[in-house]
């Protein structure tokens, strides 16, 4: 499976230090020659490292803008997080007429496809029957960490294209419909973090990627800002209350139809709670909504604005927006429409062996290393701690004379 | 099959934050080993039970894990005040547990009785003023 890196280093600017190995959620990350390296089948881009970096040495990855200039008819799909980047932003179409006036021949709001999947999740719930409580799987890192290291809790998923999925699929249709070729149609996400820019171009729980490019929103809201100014505003959004609620931890939650419900936000939060799950202590939680970023998507490391002040301009915008559309019916798609297409597979990338008795003796030889060392877990030697050190000379990812530089000192 | 993994943990008592700590190196090392998804869940509900009963009635203890190539038995030991009737402690329902603990909602009353439903064997000693031992084991599909 082609991996797409989810962040990149920038080698000049990496001393090397182990602040971002060290908070790591799924430890993929080790020092090696002085340098951070990232083990990419084990991040789940959720950008801690980015947000944490001392040195800006991390950056997302994503697409550079002019990538759209590749298709004749470019579609846009703002986040709903987009529309808290902005000072003084009196109403969202002033950010959808100024999409168009950089470049994009349509724009389709990812806040309707939450809206879409707020209506979906009430029906769903009723008509079928889930494992409770239910987990959201619209933020692409808390799915990819499912998917990774809590692979007891997969029959809890929500089997539901996430919002921007729904969105790409609807304005692909709206472009069709116009009588636009389906070769010149490009898609564009406007993205606050690397986890949507490394799913959608993967394509998660669909069969094939509906989305183009993914771009950065700080990047967009650059191009953004000097042509708002002067922007004619033509009536364009469809944005209600609960779709641009989903900006921010808990709106998503809010709408589920569902009482007992939990929302955990920031990615330490988010195992605990995955972890309380597992050992059955949530027993009377229907819904549990899980994000990556501290605050939800407006805390996503490609915004501009920290997350508490996008919440709160959300909070503002939200007062002056219909509660709620009913799309389902307005659009008349089948409930298959939305569901996953393609169920995204367990990743196996924690097991030491596919053969117990050699993942046994492997263990058995951790253990014993493991045991003779210091437990500072200093990170001095370039992995996280004792353990993932002894882990890692045992997989034989570092030289077998590797050394804990602490044990030599004390012996 | 001789092999066996053997971890060892201390429970720490009236420390709710830090409770659940040995259950999750133990579902880490579990993972690690492939163990089937179906059985980490059974051992992990089982034991953080037991874990979290020794954190509110015995001031923690100690808690050991064997881990074989078709097993894992789990040995948690306290020095607490002990099992008055163990019959009556089996009874799903039935709890010492004060009402702000119950209040609390920690589904008081079902902990022996889950551990029972979630493991292959369970066997629990306990003496009055001298402590309880608990012994789980589930085997692996």
């Amino acid at each position: 499976m082609i991996k797409h890196n989810t962040v990149i280093l920038d080698p000049d600017k990496c001393k090397g230090c182990i602040t971002c190995m060290k908070r790591c959620p799924t430890e993929a990350i080790r020092v090696r020659n002085g340098k951070a390296s990232v083990m990419y089948e084990r991040c789940i881009g959720c950008g801690e490292c980015v947000r944490l970096c001392p040195h800006q040495a991390k950056l997302p990855s994503y697409d550079p803008f002019d990538i759209i200039k590749d298709y004749k008819y470019k579609i846009a799909l703002p986040a709903p997080s987009l529309y808290g980047q902005f000072e003084n932003l009196t109403n969202v179409d002033y950010v959808l007429n100024g999409l168009l006036e950089i470049g994009f021949d349509d724009v389709y709001e990812v806040g309707r496809g939450a809206n879409l999947c707020s209506e979906l999740t009430k029906i769903l719930f009723d008509r079928e029957s889930f494992k409770k409580p239910v987990i959201s799987t619209a933020c692409p890192a808390i799915l990819d960490l499912i998917l990774v290291r809590f692979h007891e809790l997969k029959p809890h998923l929500l089997e539901l294209l996430a919002p921007v999925d729904i969105a790409a699929k609807l304005a692909i249709k709206r472009a069709l419909d116009r009588g636009i070729p389906r070769e010149d149609i490009g898609v564009f996400f406007i993205s606050p973090c690397p986890a949507k820019v490394f799913a959608l171009k993967q394509g998660i729980g669909v069969d094939k990627p509906y989305v183009n490019g993914v771009l950065s929103a700080s990047e967009v809201y650059m191009q953004l800002l000097p042509v708002m100014k002067t922007v004619q505003l033509k009536p364009l959004t469809k944005l209600s209350v609960q779709g641009i609620s989903w900006a921010s931890s808990g709106g998503e939650a809010a709408n589920c139809s569902r009482e007992k419900y939990l929302a955990a936000d920031g990615i330490e939060n988010v195992i605990k709670v995955l972890n309380a799950l597992e050992d059955g202590q949530l027993r009377n939680i229907e819904f549990i909504e899980l994000n990556a970023c501290v605050g939800g998507c407006v805390g996503g490391v490609m915004n501009v604005e920290n997350p508490f002040v996008a919440k709160a301009r959300i909070r503002e915008l939200r007062r002056k927006l219909p509660l709620r559309f009913n799309e389902l019916a307005d659009e008349g798609q089948s409930l298959d429409f939305y569901k996953w297409e393609r169920v995204p597979e367990l990743k196996d990338v924690y097991a030491l062996s596919t053969d117990r008795v050699t993942a046994m003796k492997k263990m058995m030889e951790i253990e014993k290393i493991f045991k003779n060392l210091p437990h500072r877990d200093c990170g001095m030697c370039g992995a996280p701690s004792c353990r993932a050190f002894a882990e890692d000379l045992v997989n034989g990812v570092i030289p077998s004379d590797s050394k804990c530089m602490y044990k030599d000192y004390d012996e | 099959m001789s092999d066996v993994i053997h971890l060892e943990f201390d429970v720490a008592g009236n420390n709710f934050v830090s409770a659940g700590t040995a259950t999750n190196q133990v579902k880490d090392t579990l993972r690690n080993l492939g163990i089937p998804n179906q059985d980490v869940r059974r051992i992990a509900i089982a034991m953080y039970e037991a874990e979290i009963n020794m954190v509110i009635h015995a001031c923690g203890g100690k808690a050991t894990a064997d881990i074989y190539a078709d097993k894992i038995e789990v040995v948690l030991e306290d020095h607490g005040k002990g099992i008055e009737n163990i019959e009556l402690a089996m009874q799903p329902g039935w709890s010492t547990a004060s009402e702000d603990i119950r209040g609390l909602g920690f589904g008081a009353g079902m902990g022996l009785p889950n551990i029972k439903k979630y493991t292959d064997e369970f066997k629990i000693e306990s003496e009055v003023g001298k402590g309880t031992k608990v012994y789980l084991r589930v085997n692996f599909s």
